[in-house]
């Protein structure tokens, strides 16, 4: 193989490359720049860690399941491996409590019916349907979590040289948790509205949001954080449990994915190298 | 296909067969001792790397297929369940998902090593003009897959794209009107739009794979072009397709996968948009309805013509013009590698893609716009001026006189016709 080829495929490869992350350029209305954090599930090897699963699953039934459902995942998925992995006694009877009940039937009778949930059923939030939900929230309507860290992420918006660095850098490190990201960005940026913002009735200021004026009213403040079975507990550790918990929550199968993929890599690799081997010796007498 | 096979069948049953029906015979011949090229590089392993990927996407489809319910109401709750109970689903659906990327990433690495070493010249028109074909079928059936999980990005893409047709509205009023309407099944897109997109993307890729028999029969019958862009003359100027090529075919293969396994097991999301996570809503529009990477060029083509009707005509020319090539560029020699005017052209172009396709992802307004119009003014100049004038204004390198000598050095070349008539700039 020639110098030029390789040039050409080189090229050519980076090119095809780089075109087919162009969808991180889109840019989001009012984008604001979010900061990374580190997630123990980020990376080849990232896994979730257990016990943040759980502290977030605890600041989600305290604090946001007061509005928001998860109708995508079910109880049993807290008992599954590969994520909060909370007994499966404590799960049943977490599930026979949810005050968000299971309307079944018909009965005997004919009638539709409010039981409790079981493990078999869904995580519901408190509102019927969307219009019962904008009705309660003054005509906001707060979404479903259940798919929430996936359905959200950071944009870059750097000029499109550096654009394109950056493009590069997130493929070779395998950067996919600006949803967490977002979502930790989200829950950390709430400020008084600068100067001059006048903000519509029933609007919060936050930076993260795209046009900053969210009508979600501060779940979590510098005081007004939960506080673990330790007793320690922060705004930022808040945020960044319950970041943890969503990315779980949309990506159940992570642990998995990841402890696969290395090792699938791995087996790559190597099979690379032996048969580029192989085929230096089949050409060896062919140059 | 065109080359004597030397095939001789060892068993009863073989030979039984091979007077029969000669299937032994034609794979030998087509896949054993077919001779390629001697000096072909890497960039020749990306046609068994495309056939790899449309036998993978026919495979894991069809796996996702059983689990899938192709319904307005249900299409976004079936994948769900894929991605969350079905066993292994988020694998299979990630490797599908990712798979149609990598499928693009590996026809346009084929597509432009085909223009830069001129494979596209006689005897292989009709070679190339069926890979266009192939490219066009595999747009569509893309274009319909990305519609069936039924996100906000579908559906938007989906509504975005049918509404183009009623452009032809400005020529024969109602015409256009009527052709969406006939494309959606009704006044707007809706579950029926799903369920035809579901049933004719399970059609297309055999389409497809018709298409590829086609292809390859035309690649078999021509031979393959090589880095050199010179013709097989000699024995020494190919070796045995197997087990040379399909050697160096397993190297890139692999290599491929590796980079295929990356996103798939690392990053399967990152080549999608985060909004297709959010289902479908008719009443919700996104701030930027954006059509997956592999289309972007395409869509900054379209954006960047002022009047609807044109944008669209501008779009399908920039995949039309494709067909036209063998005819548009006017040098004898095929390969750019002896091309030192043209050479810099086609990095030009290449440059000019890969800049439609950032401007495709941003929005349609102020610096961005005026870029996509010089950009799509030279994505046309390239194939309609600067391919017909510097074949004619050039005057190429010195062309080896064989494949042999292109590999070995002149004094081991041992090429037996001198190669300068091909080398002369053609006379008009």
């Amino acid at each position: 193989m020639s110098k030029t080829s390789f040039k050409t495929f080189g090229l050519g490869f980076a090119a095809v490359t780089l075109l087919a992350s162009a969808p991180a350029f889109a840019a989001e209305g009012g984008g604001h720049h979010i900061d990374r954090q580190t997630w123990a599930f980020g990376g080849l090897t990232g896994q979730y860690d257990k016990a943040q699963l759980q502290r977030g699953f605890q600041i989600y039934k305290d604090v946001c399941s007061a509005c928001h459902g998860m109708k995508r995942v079910y109880f049993r998925n807290l008992v599954q491996p590969g994520g909060p992995e909370f007994p499966e006694a404590s799960v049943k009877e977490l599930a026979a409590q949810w005050p968000n009940q299971i309307t079944d039937g018909p009965n005997d009778a004919g009638e539709m019916f409010d039981r409790p949930a079981k493990l078999s059923d869904p995580m519901l939030g408190p509102y019927k349907n969307d219009k019962a939900a904008r009705a309660a929230q003054g005509g906001a309507l707060p979404p479903d979590l259940s798919n929430i860290a996936k359905a959200r992420n950071v944009h870059n918006s750097a000029f499109w040289p550096k654009h394109v660095w950056l493009m590069a850098k997130d493929i070779a490190t395998g950067y996919q948790e600006g949803g967490a990201d977002y979502l930790y960005a989200l829950l950390t940026g709430y400020q008084e509205p600068p100067a001059g913002v006048k903000l519509a009735d029933g609007m919060n200021y936050n930076v993260a949001f795209p046009g900053h004026q969210i009508a979600m009213a501060p779940p979590l403040s510098k005081e007004g954080f939960q506080t673990y079975a330790d007793g320690s507990g922060s705004l930022e550790k808040n945020a960044a449990d319950v970041a943890a918990y969503l990315t779980w929550a949309s990506d159940p199968s992570l642990n998995s994915r990841k402890s696969t993929g290395w090792v699938v890599l791995l087996y790559l690799l190597v099979t690379t190298v032996l048969l580029w081997l192989g085929k230096k010796r089949i050409w060896a007498n062919a140059h | 296909m065109a080359h004597e096979s030397h095939y001789k069948p060892t068993s009863r049953f073989g030979k039984w067969m091979d007077e029969r029906l000669p299937v032994a015979r034609l794979v030998h011949g087509s896949f054993v001792d077919f001779p390629t090229p001697r000096n072909l590089n890497y960039l020749w392993t990306f046609g068994g790397i495309l056939s790899f990927c449309l036998a993978a996407q026919i495979l894991t489809g069809l796996v996702l297929a059983m689990h899938y319910q192709p319904s307005g109401a249900e299409a976004f709750n079936s994948v769900e369940h894929i991605r969350r109970d079905v066993n292994y689903g988020y694998m299979i659906r990630n490797f599908h998902a990712v798979g149609a990327s990598m499928f693009f990433i590996a026809v346009y690495i084929h597509i432009f090593r085909g223009l830069y070493y001129g494979s596209y010249k006689a005897p292989r028109e009709v070679l190339w003009i069926l890979g266009v074909l192939i490219f066009l079928v595999m747009m569509a059936t893309a274009f319909m897959g990305y519609a069936l999980p039924w996100g906000q990005m579908s559906f938007w893409g989906v509504t975005v794209i049918t509404n183009l047709f009623s452009s032809i509205n400005e020529l024969i009023p109602g015409l256009g009107t009527a052709i969406v309407q006939w494309l959606w099944g009704g006044y707007s897109v809706s579950g029926t739009t799903l369920n035809r997109f579901f049933s004719l993307h399970y059609l297309l890729p055999f389409v497809i794979a018709g298409l590829v028999i086609l292809h390859i029969w035309a690649l078999h019958v021509a031979g393959q072009n090589n880095p050199a862009g010179l013709d097989i003359r000699t024995k020494a100027d190919a070796v045995p397709m197997f087990p040379h090529a399909i050697a160096k075919d397993a190297v890139g293969l692999f290599a491929f996968l590796l980079v295929f396994a990356w996103f798939a097991f690392v990053m399967p999301d990152y080549l999608g948009h985060a909004d297709n996570y959010i289902e479908a809503d008719p009443l919700v529009t996104p701030p930027h309805i954006v059509p997956e990477w592999y289309f972007l060029p395409f869509y900054a083509i379209l954006r960047a013509i002022p009047s609807k009707l044109g944008g669209v005509i501008a779009m399908f020319s920039a995949i039309a013009i494709l067909v036209f090539v063998p005819w548009l560029d006017t040098s004898r020699v095929r390969s750019s590698k002896y091309r030192p005017i043209y050479k810099w052209f086609f990095w030009l172009f290449a440059f000019t893609c890969l800049a439609l396709g950032y401007l495709g992802a941003m929005p349609a307004e102020g610096v961005y716009v005026f870029w996509a119009r010089v950009f799509t003014f030279y994505y046309f100049a390239h194939f309609l001026l600067v391919m017909p004038i510097v074949g004619l204004i050039e005057t190429p390198h010195r062309l080896p006189r064989s494949i042999a000598e292109s590999v070995l050095g002149p004094s081991r070349g041992g090429g037996i016709t001198p190669a300068t008539a091909a080398a002369a700039p053609e006379k008009r």
